[in-house]
């Protein structure tokens, strides 16, 4: 896009970059905004069904669907409260701290193959660090009301999140352990093809451990039966007691956002990112180097299924919290400890074994002998070595000296591959 | 400082004359390091709450990291430059790693004075003065 | 906080940007963006030193120690600028924050220094800073504006030199046969460190056997061993995580 600003519209180099700087972030922006506004009418929706009632019906024609956006505009019009003890500037910035938390984590987030912010070589790493930041700005509002409901809101809030971390970085560990990178774009590449090969039926360990995720994930977020953060029955509505108006409605975009986020972290790290179930392009014979037309269409429809297992997997959410009740501190903490991490941690270990024994999976790595598959996967596309086993047989091969010089060649390819990715949010 | 002021004009001009066309070297991250490594030993020195002096430590050792950091990067060698190399990044982890478990050890031992002294203030914490 | 935003996405942008830094280049983003993150960083530093209140330490800490995060990324050491985004800002300083929550009643919220020490630390800081500046600049070789240099991602050669094996180019200027070492000893070390610190800060902040329990003891005994499980747990696996990789 920088390219066209430049070379057809006539615009000097920097203030292309900028403008594409600036489209990138604001399409980022409305995935959040508009998100959010969508999910809060299908979570009154939701909620309104399972129990038996019919929701928002009036505002907007038949399904009350611009209920939320009559909301916000409620919400924008109403009076920013401050306690009288607060801290003023800690209270008017905390919203901010979490919502830029849950907006920057997106950046690294593949929306189909070069649909994304900027491709990091430790994109899941990334991720996972900048959604735990999230918990500061929680942290700071709960302080800064200067009201207790907000404090105990908050405690419960950080422990809570820093506790599941543990089991969260466990289960994310997994994927990229399978893939061998911690690039998304390259975990999301790896499970390309049929939905045989999505590492969620890659091994039966990878299966459970995807639902280990998904309660990491959930009680990340502080969703229901996890949310003691704000639990209304004890603590009035805990950290945001004290916020009205737009403040309020920060946080809840940023809840939404990272909702959505850890949700499309789930299809990307277990089902397929962007790959379909019944890989559509494939069979329709579009597929690299058939023209841009087509690869874009190609991109579009990835895009379409990525934001599609996203959104299921908020609406399981929904789910969730209008189903089952509410969980107390201890056994919040009981499950963290007792139950996610040690289950996380065997399935990590199993999953490690059985990439050992049957690498490529239970489709592939049960119905070939396992000599064959190994060969090609230690060589890998392109003969890139893959794992650790190849360096190990190189040098025992060929001496030290080979050690060295081969993966040295490797890097340099791998850095011609890097420098190539430039921001391609809008092609 | 005589030294200091004469230096500090030839390094003006490729430093400061085309800061926002020209790239940032190494000299420029040895500044910030040396800028965050002063004001945590400051903050050591000023602070008398106990959380206070332990921020004050993490400062110090976020300047030296970012020195670390400088040194082994591959975009800021100007030529003929020396580099650490992977070295760098390596020391820069382990550093990341003990300022961790420092942190939680000092503040276990804080939270241990706060609730044998019922206070935060490190100046008095004096009870083993002769 | 609109900046910080602005300012991280297109930070990504400009380590991309690197390598059309030539005269072509008008603006150099790589140097705008470090301009940035520098300027939030060491203000944000002084801001530490120069507040009363200890929470608002806490927040201004946060902010200096994410922004040296993104001159990591600036620096190409992605590895390590998520480290620092995961481990210190994300472990380390949610622990003090909590440690400063615990702690933060009315009295101890700002405790003032005298004014005097004030001026005796200011000149102190400014001598060492005197002083430290003018070891950046007296190298030659430092001041030199940088050569674009494209660099191999560095995680993967990273988790192989903590497993031992060395995969990295020798660094310009060290000769290729000087011998470079791996890193498996220290791994190991500062694993089982993290696994002494863990039963030591619980053992440390465990709750005392009073008639009746203080609500700090139960808070500081519950939360400890969980942040510093959650750290153990993530440097170990991180580093298998890039052990792993590729």
């Amino acid at each position: 896009m920088a390219d066209f600003l430049i070379n057809t519209v006539g615009l000097p180099e920097w203030l292309a970059w900028t403008v594409t700087a600036f489209v990138a972030a604001a399409l980022i922006l409305n995935v959040i905004a508009g998100g959010a506004l969508v999910f809060i009418w299908a979570e009154r929706k939701i909620a309104a069904r399972i129990q038996d009632r019919l929701g928002p019906t009036r505002t907007g024609g038949r399904f009350g669907w611009l209920q939320s956006l009559a909301d916000g505009i409620k919400l924008l019009a109403k009076e920013d409260l401050m306690p009288e003890g607060a801290d003023g500037m800690l209270f008017r910035l905390a919203p901010y701290i979490s919502f830029c938390a849950s907006f920057c984590a997106f950046i690294a987030l593949p929306f189909a193959f070069d649909f994304v912010g900027q491709r990091l070589n430790v994109g899941v790493f990334f991720v996972v660090a900048v959604l735990g930041l999230e918990v500061f700005g929680v942290i700071l509002a709960g302080y800064a009301s200067a009201s207790k409901w907000s404090l105990f809101g908050a405690m419960r809030e950080a422990a809570q999140v820093v506790s599941y971390e543990v089991p969260l970085g466990m289960c994310v560990v997994v994927p990229v352990m399978l893939a061998g990178s911690m690039d998304l774009v390259t975990i999301g590449e790896k499970q390309a093809g049929w939905f045989t090969g999505w590492y969620l039926f890659h091994d039966p360990f990878t299966f459970v451990i995807f639902w280990v995720y998904v309660t990491c994930a959930v009680a990340s977020v502080n969703r229901a039966p996890f949310d003691l953060a704000e639990a209304e029955s004890e603590l009035v509505a805990g950290f945001h007691t004290e916020y009205s108006g737009l403040r309020w409605s920060f946080f809840f975009m940023a809840e939404y956002g990272s909702m959505f986020l850890v949700s499309a972290l789930a299809a990307v790290l277990f089902m397929g990112g962007w790959n379909g179930p019944i890989p559509v392009a494939t069979l329709l014979g579009l597929s690299e180097g058939t023209g841009d037309t087509a690869n874009y269409f190609v991109r579009l429809i990835g895009c379409g299924n990525l934001v599609l297992k996203a959104t299921l997997g908020v609406l399981l959410m929904m789910w969730v919290r209008w189903t089952l009740p509410r969980l107390r501190i201890d056994q919040v903490m009981t499950t963290c400890l007792k139950y996610c991490t040690p289950i996380a941690a065997a399935m990590f270990a199993g999953a490690m074994l059985w990439q050992l024994a049957f690498p490529g999976g239970i489709v592939r790595g049960l119905s070939r002998p396992a000599g064959e598959i190994r060969e090609g996967w230690l060589e890998g596309p392109g003969g890139l070595p893959v794992g650790r086993g190849t360096l190990m047989r190189k040098s025992a091969a060929a001496g030290s000296s080979e050690l060295l010089a081969e993966p040295l060649a490797d890097a340099k390819s791998e850095a011609g591959i890097d420098s190539q990715n430039v921001v391609q949010v809008v092609p | 400082m005589n030294h200091l002021a004469a230096v500090l004009p030839s390094v003006a001009t490729p430093l400061f004359a085309g800061l926002l066309s020209s790239p940032v070297g190494v000299a420029h991250y040895l500044v910030v390091g040396a800028i965050l490594f002063t004001a945590g030993v400051v903050c050591m020195a000023l602070k008398r709450n106990a959380l206070g002096v332990l921020m004050g430590i993490e400062l110090v050792l976020n300047g030296a990291n970012v020195n670390f950091v400088a040194f082994s990067s591959p975009y800021l060698r100007g030529e003929g430059a020396a580099s650490l190399g992977l070295d760098g990044q390596v020391i820069a982890l382990f550093v990341i790693l003990l300022a961790a478990a420092e942190a939680a050890v000092a503040l276990a031992i804080t939270l241990n004075f706060y609730n044998n002294h019922a206070t935060v203030d490190i100046d008095r914490a004096e009870d083993l003065k002769g | 906080m609109m900046i910080a935003v602005l300012a991280s996405s297109m930070s990504m942008l400009g380590s991309t940007l690197l390598p059309i830094s030539g005269p072509m280049a008008a603006v150099n983003w790589h140097s705008v963006l470090f301009l940035l993150f520098a300027a939030v960083a060491c203000a944000c530093a002084v801001a530490v030193v120069l507040a009363d209140n200890v929470v608002r330490m806490a927040f201004y800490l946060v902010l200096s120690l994410a922004s040296t995060a993104g001159l990591f990324f600036l620096a190409g050491a992605e590895f390590v600028g998520a480290m620092q985004l995961m481990i210190y800002v994300g472990g380390t300083l949610v622990l003090l924050v909590f440690g400063v929550m615990l702690t933060a009643q009315a009295p101890f919220v700002a405790i003032k220094t005298s004014s005097s020490d004030r001026v005796l630390a200011g000149m102190v800081g400014a001598a060492l800073l005197a002083v430290l500046l003018q070891a950046a600049f007296r190298v030659e070789p430092w001041r030199r504006p940088a050569v674009a240099a494209e660099a191999a991602p560095a995680a993967t050669p990273i988790g192989m030199a903590l497993l031992g094996v060395r995969v990295d180019e020798p660094a310009a200027g060290v000769p290729a046969a000087a011998v470079r070492s791996g890193y498996l000893l220290p791994f190991e070390i500062v694993s089982i460190h993290l696994l002494v610190v863990l039963v030591g800060a619980a053992y440390l902040a465990r709750a005392k056997r009073r008639r009746t329990p203080r609500a700090i003891d139960v808070a500081a005994s519950s939360v400890g061993p969980v942040v510093e499980a959650r750290q153990a747990a993530r440097s170990s696996a991180s580093a298998l995580v890039s052990g792993g990789g590729r």
